[in-house]
């Protein structure tokens, strides 16, 4: 589970280094790379496929550990994972195996909420995960996490809780795409009811 | 000064010398951290960062300040730091070239961060006053020290404890809801936030004064009344309102007199079929031994234990599908052991629109799957608990008792068929002529809170919302202006629905259009702020309570509740909350 580390100063101050810190990172990777794009919103919604090709893909994109091409490499216990932020701007951080996607956003700085911590009593660590191959291959959601999920804003297809996506190997890659949630809440015009 | 390390591996930051002796100049500031391509160990490191910079004095020259890098060794495994030659010193706010790219990044967050602390101490700050500390305050407070580095925010909320209805509205079961208060009190400790707790907008402090003393004013009281059914009976003894009911067993000090009678029925009937009357609901049915390790209140604790309520009927005007509580509300009050559900099959018989409006929503789909899995579960047992989900029925009248004069005995219903309502999809309940009377002790409206108006503010009655735009509170006049500075979130805003979360995005809306307004060069004279609202509450002798006094409120219910193995044993009353600060 999540613990946030509590300090003399508020979580808006570690959010605004956040925003700092990302800026360098950008910088850092505009040496060295093409200039970052913003990613096209429609690679967002994926179309969940149908019982068979879902099972199909499950068996084609399956790995274990071993097949992994990185398996000899010193970072094999972790996974690349990036993040698209409201604003479609894209953080790639290592997870390590076994991390939940929530803490790993927190370690990163990665403006993804927590409010219950991942305790399964809220959506708002909500992501939505940009492939639906890298959709599949993760456990179904439980009971718990969909009743949550209904109340997630923005909800699609291939949309999860950020605290039930454990980093495994086959997941290495991972694409998440955080909610553009003011959008959403303007023109959301379901209200669920209060606790 | 030093920062000791809590686990390894851990960053370790030195502020040197040390910080408040009148010799610091120049103040060198060294830090380092190990593994630090661990992203637990950047993490850690900025957290560090920010703590040993929070605590630096105002007055410090930025020129006097000075970065050190120390280098550590490569290894992951927990070493012995080692020093190399000392970098140059740097100005604030500019990258250092460091060893890893990580390393950078933290030096120019450290940088920016020690340029905008000094600079919020010279320049006039934006002086922000949230009404209300609830969701809606602490996610709108949170938002506008994120938005605006130099704004000062000042929470006001006219209890002795913050946190509104995450402390008094979510069940005492639901412990998991309430973790969010860990970001709340994050928010508190930011040096540029201030609780004050028992100030009340009306009687304390105006809302002109508060207009007065800041740029920003953000109305996020909420809604601390009920709306009415307005039918006769209404006030009969053994009814009360699933708030009222709710403030009760969470221990609201306005409530803890409350008597609630629930030794001389064996039926309670809650209007109403929203996540609050699952709540209400639930409370009753639950065991109360399972109860006794939550941090309910304890008044409430010892009247449920006495409590002769066998059965509850939760109540709705229209049918299954448009049933309006959560999934998991549902599924959790549908698992209270030994407890015997009655759904009518012939209420889960669905109608062409009501296919459409499932196939529309997901949770409106979930729900009903789970009241029809519900309906055909085994026969009773004799002597279980009962829980009714009663249809199509609306209430027209109360009943009173024969024998108890002004109390309540029953509910007399109108049975309700579905109606389209216009081409919206949406159904409406009608009365169909038909009767029913179903006999009770005990009622609980949970029909819906209701915000309560603001002299001189512009409020939608009907509604029961303060007119806005996106938050801009809108004058009551037709010409669109909205009034300069004055702002609303939460429910106060778009009216009593919604979970915690809901106030998040709610919150980011209201701020959007403060940061909008402050671009447009509104917002720019100069205001007295905190000192003046300290000023004015001294001057009319209010004991306001500060966030390091709900602190101590907190430990002592912590130290309380922790005797009896609960959680918390909440102080129930104004002069028991106030009594622990004083002491």
């Amino acid at each position: 589970m999540y613990k946030p580390h509590i300090g003399s100063c508020g979580s808006s101050t570690i959010m605004f280094i956040s925003k700092f810190s990302r800026l360098g990172a950008q910088a850092f990777k505009g040496l060295s790379e093409a200039p970052l794009t913003t990613p096209s919103r429609r690679s967002f919604f994926p179309i969940v496929q149908n019982a068979y090709s879902d099972s199909l893909t499950r068996k084609l994109f399956s790995t274990t550990p071993t097949d992994n091409p990185q398996g000899e490499n010193k970072d094999n216990q972790k996974i690349s994972v990036t993040f698209f932020d409201k604003d479609g701007e894209e953080q790639e951080i290592k997870v390590p195996i076994g991390m939940s996607m929530l803490e790993a956003a927190h370690e990163n700085d990665i403006e993804l909420e927590g409010a219950c911590e991942g305790s399964l009593a809220c959506s708002t660590c909500h992501v939505i995960v940009m492939d639906v191959e890298q959709y599949n291959k993760l456990e179904d959601p439980t009971d718990e996490e969909n009743d949550m999920l209904d109340l997630a804003f923005g909800l699609t297809e291939t949309s999860r809780l950020g605290c039930q996506v454990i980093a495994k190997p086959e997941l290495d890659g991972l694409r998440l795409a955080l909610p553009a949630a003011t959008r959403n809440f303007a023109v959301d015009g379901y209200k669920p009811k209060p606790h | 000064m030093l920062v000791p390390p809590e686990t390894e591996p851990q960053p370790l930051v030195f502020l040197s010398p040390a910080v408040g002796s009148p010799s610091a100049s120049p103040l060198l500031v060294s830090f380092s951290f190990q593994s630090p391509s661990s992203p637990p160990g950047i993490a850690a490191f900025y957290k560090q960062l920010i703590r040993a910079v929070s605590q630096l004095p105002n007055t410090l020259d930025t020129s006097a300040i000075h970065l050190r890098l120390l280098d550590i060794c490569d290894s992951s495994d927990i070493c012995p730091l080692r020093r190399s030659e000392e970098k140059e010193p740097i100005f604030p706010g500019r990258i250092l070239s460091g060893r890893h790219s990580s390393t950078s990044h933290a030096m120019l967050a450290f940088g920016s961060m020690i340029g905008r602390k000094f600079s919020s101490a010279t320049s006039h700050p934006l002086r922000v006053c949230v009404v209300g500390s609830g969701p809606a305050g602490f996610y709108t407070a949170e938002k506008m020290l994120k938005a605006h580095e130099g704004a000062e925010v000042d929470i006001i909320d006219r209890l002795p404890t913050p946190f509104g209805l995450v402390r008094s509205g979510v069940a005492p079961d639901h412990p998991e809801t309430k973790i969010v208060i860990n970001q709340f009190s994050r928010v508190a400790h930011n040096q540029r936030c201030s609780f004050f707790g028992n100030v009340s907008l009306g009687s304390s402090v105006s809302l002109s004064d508060l207009r007065q003393f800041y740029h920003v004013v953000v109305l996020a009281y909420g809604a601390e009344s009920d709306r009415a059914l307005g039918i006769p009976g209404e006030e009969l003894k053994g009814i009360h309102s699933a708030r009222e009911f709710v403030w009760w067993y969470n221990g609201h000090p306005d409530l803890s007199n409350m008597t609630l009678d629930l030794k001389n029925t064996d039926t309670a009937i809650v209007l109403g079929q929203g996540n609050v009357a699952l709540d209400v609901a639930r409370i009753l049915l639950r065991s109360p031994a399972e109860l006794a390790t939550t941090d309910i209140a304890s008044h409430a604790l010892d009247a449920l234990r006495e409590s002769s309520i066998r059965k509850v009927y939760l109540v709705g005007r229209r049918g299954p599908v448009q049933a309006a509580c959560t999934a998991k509300e549902l599924r959790e009050i549908l698992a209270i052991k030994d407890l015997h559900i009655n759904i009518k099959e012939a209420d889960l018989v669905k109608n062409p629109a009501d296919e459409e409006e499932m196939k529309n929503s997901r949770i409106r789909k979930r729900v009903f799957e789970l009241l029809s899995k519900a309906s055909s579960k085994s026969g009773q047992t004799s002597g279980q608990q009962e829980l009714d989900f009663t249809f199509f029925r609306k209430p027209q009248k109360f009943l009173e008792s024969d024998d108890r004069k002004g109390h309540v005995a029953g509910v007399h219903f109108e049975k309700t068929t579905l109606k389209a309502s216009g081409d919206s999809g949406y159904q409406i309940a009608e009365g169909t002529g038909e009767y029913e009377d179903i006999k009770c002790g005990l009622v609980l409206k949970s029909i819906g809170y209701k915000s309560i108006p603001l002299d001189g503010l512009p409020f939608d009655h009907s509604k029961g919302v303060v007119l806005n735009s996106k938050g801009r509170v809108i004058r009551a006049c037709d010409d669109g202006e909205h009034e300069e500075g004055l702002y609303v979130c939460g429910w106060l805003k778009r009216g009593p629905t919604g979970i915690i979360a809901t106030n998040l995005y709610d919150a980011e809306e209201t701020v959007a259009s403060i940061s909008e307004d402050i671009s447009k060069g509104e917002l720019t004279s100069r205001k007295e702020g905190r000192e003046g609202l300290v000023e004015l509450l001294e001057s009319k002798k209010i004991k306001f309570v500060t966030f390091g006094d709900w602190e101590k409120i907190d430990c002592e219910e912590k130290r309380v509740g922790s005797l009896k193995g609960k959680p918390r044993e909440k102080l129930t009353t104004w002069e028991h909350l106030l009594q622990v600060i004083t002491k």
